[in-house]
C-alpha cells in the first residue's frame, strides 16, 4: 500500500492528576491514550469507536496536534510533525482539520458567521479582502447553506446548521485530512443523516480523507471503509469496515457489536448477545496484561499477565488478543 | 415577557436576509424592556449632572466659595441679613453653630458647615469627586482584572501561580484594613515611583488606592470564566486554524470576557463610592479643603445633634447613588447574560 498520509506511531498521551497542593505528593496519571499505532490513507475514511472515556477523543485531538502527545510520534505525509513549535506547524493546519462534537461550543458566540468562516483565510493571510468575502459564500452554499446568512450570529442557527458552520470552517483551507470527532452525536437522529451525507459528498468532491470518531457503531460502519475499535487507551482491533462487522476478531468489538439492537431478525448476522459485566475500569490504574481481561468472557491466566500485542489476523485485520475468535466465533 | 421572546424568535426565523442582531443588540433590547433598570439609571444621570454642574451652582447661584472658611460671614434669611455662624445659645452656651438649612436656594440651601461653608455647594463638589474616584477606580479594577485574568487563566502554569498568588495576598488583607494602610502611608508623604510623582493631596492617590485593594475581586472570577473558555472547542478551533495566541486571546476570549467586565462595573463602581467615603470619613481620602461625600459626612459628625442635614445630606446623596448602581448593574447582568433568553427558548 501507498505511503500513508497521517500515521500515529505508539502514541501515548497521559494528564497528570494533581493530588497535592503544589503538585507535591504521589501524582496520579489518567493514561488516555496508551500506546496507539494506526496509519490513515489517502481517500479513506478510519471509523474510531470505542465507549466513551477510552480516549478516542483524546487521540483525535493527538492527530491534529491539538493536545502534545507525552509520547510517541505522528507524521502527516510523511514528515514528523509531533515536535514542531506552533509557527513550523502552521503550515500543516491548512491540511489537517478538525470538526467537533459540540456545534454549540464550538462557535464563538460573540462572532458573526462571516467572521468565523473568514478566520482561517486571514489566519493564514489565504486571501484578499474581497476574495474571503466570495470564498465565505462559496463556503456556505457547499455546506448547503444560504450565503445569506453571513452577518449572522451562531445563536441564530440551529444546531444541525450549526454544524454546517463548523465543517464550512475545516472546509476552508483545503485541507487533505479532516479529524471528526463525534461529529453528529450532539444531533437530533433526522439531522444526523444529513450532516452525515454531506460529509459523504464532500469527500467525493474534494478527495478528503476522514478519521471519524464516534460512539455510534451504525454511523461509524455507515461511514467508514476501515474501523479501529478502542479500549481503555489502546486500539483493539482495527480492520476492513465490513469485515469487522461480520465477524468481529476481539472478544471486545464482538460485545460491542452484540449491543446494537437488531431491527429485523434476518439483520446481517443475528449475533448473540454478549453482556459485559462490570464497569470500565480507571483509566488512572488500567488493569494489568490485557486491559479487557476482567470483562472477558474468554479470558485465562495469560491475559491477566501479559499485554497482547496488535498483531495481524485473517483478512487484513489487526487484533490485540491473546485468544483471537475464529470464523465461527470461537475462541482460540 | 414571553410573548416579548416569542415576537423575537419569530422575527429572527422570518427575514432570514435581515441583518442579524449581534448579542449586543440582544442585550440593549432586555436592557430597554427592563423599566426598574432604566428608571435607575436615569437617577443616576441625574446626580451625574446635577454634580457636574457644581462650579455653576457655586458661581451664580449661591455665590460662595465652599473652600474657603467663611466663619465671620453674613447672608440674607427671609429678607433679613444674619451672620452665618451664630453663637450658641442652648446647654452650655459654649461655641457656635452654624447656619441651619434656609431651604433657599441661593442661601446655604443646606445650612453651612462647622467652617461657615455653603453645604449644599460642597455636596455638589463632592459628589464630583465621589463619582470621579469612583468612576476611574472601578475602571482601573476592571481594566487591570480583565489583563491579569486573562493572563492567568489563559496561560496556566507558573504564570498563573505567581498571579494568582499575588492576588490571594491581596485578598488576605481586609480591603478596609489594606486600604487603611496603604492611605496612612501614602496620603501624607504621596508617592513616587521612577518618574510618576503622585504629591500627598492629588486624587489619583485614593483612585488608586481603591483600585487596587479591589483587583482581585474582579480577576478571580475572570480567570475562571477563561479557564472555561480556553476548553471551549471554537477556542481549540481558532488553535486548530493555526491562530497565533495573541489572536486567540484578542478575538476569541476577550470578547467573551468583556461582559463579565461590563457586569462588574457598575456594581465595583458602588463599592468603590462606598470605599471612598469610607476613607474620607476617616480623613484618609479626600483631603480638606477638598470635598467629597465622605469628607462632608466627617465634617457633619460634629454637628449631628446641632446641624443633623450636614452628614444626613451626603448620606442620601451616597445611598441613593449606590442603589441606583447596584440596580442598574443587576440590569446589566440581565441583560449581558446570554444564556438567561436560551434557558427561555431552547
Amino acid at each position: 500500500m501507498s505511503e500513508p498520509l497521517l500515521e500515529a506511531i505508539d502514541l501515548v498521551k497521559q494528564f497528570p492528576l494533581r493530588s497535592a497542593a503544589f503538585g507535591r505528593g504521589r501524582s496520579d496519571v489518567v493514561h488516555a491514550v496508551d500506546g496507539v499505532s494506526l496509519a490513515v490513507h489517502k481517500g479513506e475514511t478510519l471509523g474510531i469507536v470505542g465507549e466513551s472515556g477510552c480516549g478516542k477523543s483524546t487521540l483525535g485531538r493527538l492527530l491534529v496536534r491539538l493536545h502534545e502527545p507525552t509520547s510517541g510520534t505522528v507524521r502527516f505525509g510523511g514528515d514528523d510533525i509531533t515536535r514542531l513549535s506552533r509557527s513550523e506547524l502552521r503550515p500543516y493546519r491548512r491540511e489537517l482539520q478538525m470538526i467537533f462534537q459540540d456545534p454549540y461550543a464550538s462557535l464563538n458566540p460573540r462572532k458573526r458567521v462571516g467572521q468565523i468562516l473568514a478566520d482561517p483565510f486571514r489566519i493564514h493571510r489565504q486571501a484578499g479582502r474581497a476574495e474571503t468575502e466570495r470564498r465565505v459564500k462559496e463556503l456556505l452554499e457547499v455546506v448547503g447553506l444560504s450565503p445569506e446568512h453571513v452577518n449572522r450570529y451562531p445563536h441564530e442557527f440551529s444546531g444541525g446548521q450549526r454544524q454546517r458552520i463548523g465543517v464550512a470552517r475545516a472546509l476552508a483551507l483545503n485541507p487533505k485530512l479532516i479529524v471528526a470527532d463525534e461529529p453528529v452525536s450532539a444531533l437530533d437522529v433526522s439531522i444526523q443523516a444529513q450532516v452525515i451525507n454531506l460529509l459523504d459528498d464532500l469527500q467525493d468532491e474534494f478527495g478528503l480523507t476522514y478519521v471519524f470518531i464516534a460512539h455510534d457503531l451504525g454511523v461509524v460502519h455507515h461511514v467508514s471503509d476501515r474501523i479501529a475499535v478502542m479500549y481503555l487507551g489502546v486500539v483493539v482491533e482495527i480492520g476492513p469496515s465490513d469485515a469487522l462487522f461480520l465477524r468481529p476478531v476481539h472478544p471486545y468489538t464482538e460485545a460491542l457489536l452484540s449491543a446494537i439492537p437488531a431491527i429485523e431478525d434476518d439483520d446481517e448476522v443475528r449475533r448473540e448477545r454478549v453482556v459485559l459485566e462490570g464497569e470500565v475500569p480507571s483509566p488512572v490504574d488500567p488493569p494489568s496484561g490485557c486491559r479487557f481481561h476482567p470483562r472477558c468472557r474468554y479470558a485465562t491466566d495469560i491475559c491477566t499477565i501479559e499485554q497482547p500485542p496488535l498483531v495481524a489476523g485473517r483478512d487484513g485485520r489487526l487484533a490485540a488478543c491473546h485468544h483471537p475468535l475464529n470464523d465461527t466465533g470461537e475462541p482460540t | 415577557m414571553s410573548d416579548a421572546i416569542a415576537g423575537e424568535a419569530t422575527a429572527a426565523a422570518g427575514d432570514l436576509a435581515a441583518v442579524a442582531a449581534s448579542p449586543w443588540a440582544l442585550a440593549r433590547r432586555r436592557l430597554l424592556r427592563n423599566r426598574v433598570a432604566q428608571t435607575m439609571a436615569g437617577v443616576l444621570a441625574l446626580i451625574v449632572v446635577v454634580c457636574l454642574c457644581a462650579p455653576l451652582y457655586a458661581a451664580h447661584v449661591a455665590h460662595t466659595n465652599p473652600f474657603r472658611s467663611n466663619i465671620d460671614g453674613t447672608t440674607i434669611v427671609g429678607g433679613k441679613t444674619v451672620p452665618v455662624m451664630k453663637e450658641s445659645t442652648s446647654g452650655l452656651g459654649l461655641g457656635v453653630t452654624p447656619i441651619g438649612p434656609t431651604w433657599d436656594i441661593h442661601h446655604y440651601f443646606l445650612g453651612a458647615d462647622g467652617q461657615g461653608r455653603d453645604v449644599a455647594a460642597r455636596l455638589l463638589y463632592g459628589g464630583r469627586n465621589s463619582l470621579l474616584i469612583g468612576a476611574a477606580a472601578a475602571l482601573i479594577t476592571c481594566f487591570f482584572a480583565t489583563i491579569i485574568g486573562i493572563v492567568a487563566g489563559f496561560f496556566g502554569g507558573l504564570v498563573d501561580g505567581v498571579l494568582s498568588r499575588a492576588l490571594d495576598v491581596i485578598w488576605a488583607f481586609p480591603v478596609y484594613l489594606l486600604a487603611i494602610s496603604l492611605s496612612t502611608v501614602l496620603i501624607a508623604r504621596g508617592v513616587s515611583i521612577g518618574p510618576f510623582r503622585l504629591e500627598s493631596g492629588s486624587l489619583l492617590l485614593p483612585i488608586v488606592i481603591i483600585a487596587v485593594v479591589y483587583i482581585p475581586y474582579v480577576a478571580r472570577p475572570i480567570r475562571g470564566e477563561v479557564l472555561s473558555l480556553r476548553r471551549r472547542e471554537f477556542v481549540e478551533a481558532a488553535i486548530g486554524l493555526g491562530a497565533s495566541t495573541w489572536r486567540v486571546l484578542w478575538s476569541d476570549i476577550l470578547p467573551n470576557i468583556v461582559t463579565t467586565a461590563i457586569v462588574f462595573f457598575p456594581l465595583m463602581l458602588a463599592i468603590d463610592m462606598l470605599t471612598e467615603a469610607a476613607l474620607s470619613f476617616l480623613s484618609i481620602g479626600v483631603q480638606e479643603p477638598n470635598a467629597s461625600w465622605g469628607t462632608i459626612i466627617l465634617n457633619g459628625q460634629d454637628l449631628l445633634y446641632t446641624r443633623p442635614a450636614v452628614a444626613i445630606a451626603p448620606g442620601i446623596a451616597i445611598a441613593l447613588t449606590v442603589l441606583a448602581l447596584n440596580v442598574l448593574g443587576d440590569g446589566v447582568r440581565d441583560a449581558l447574560d446570554p444564556r438567561a433568553k436560551l434557558r427561555r427558548t431552547d
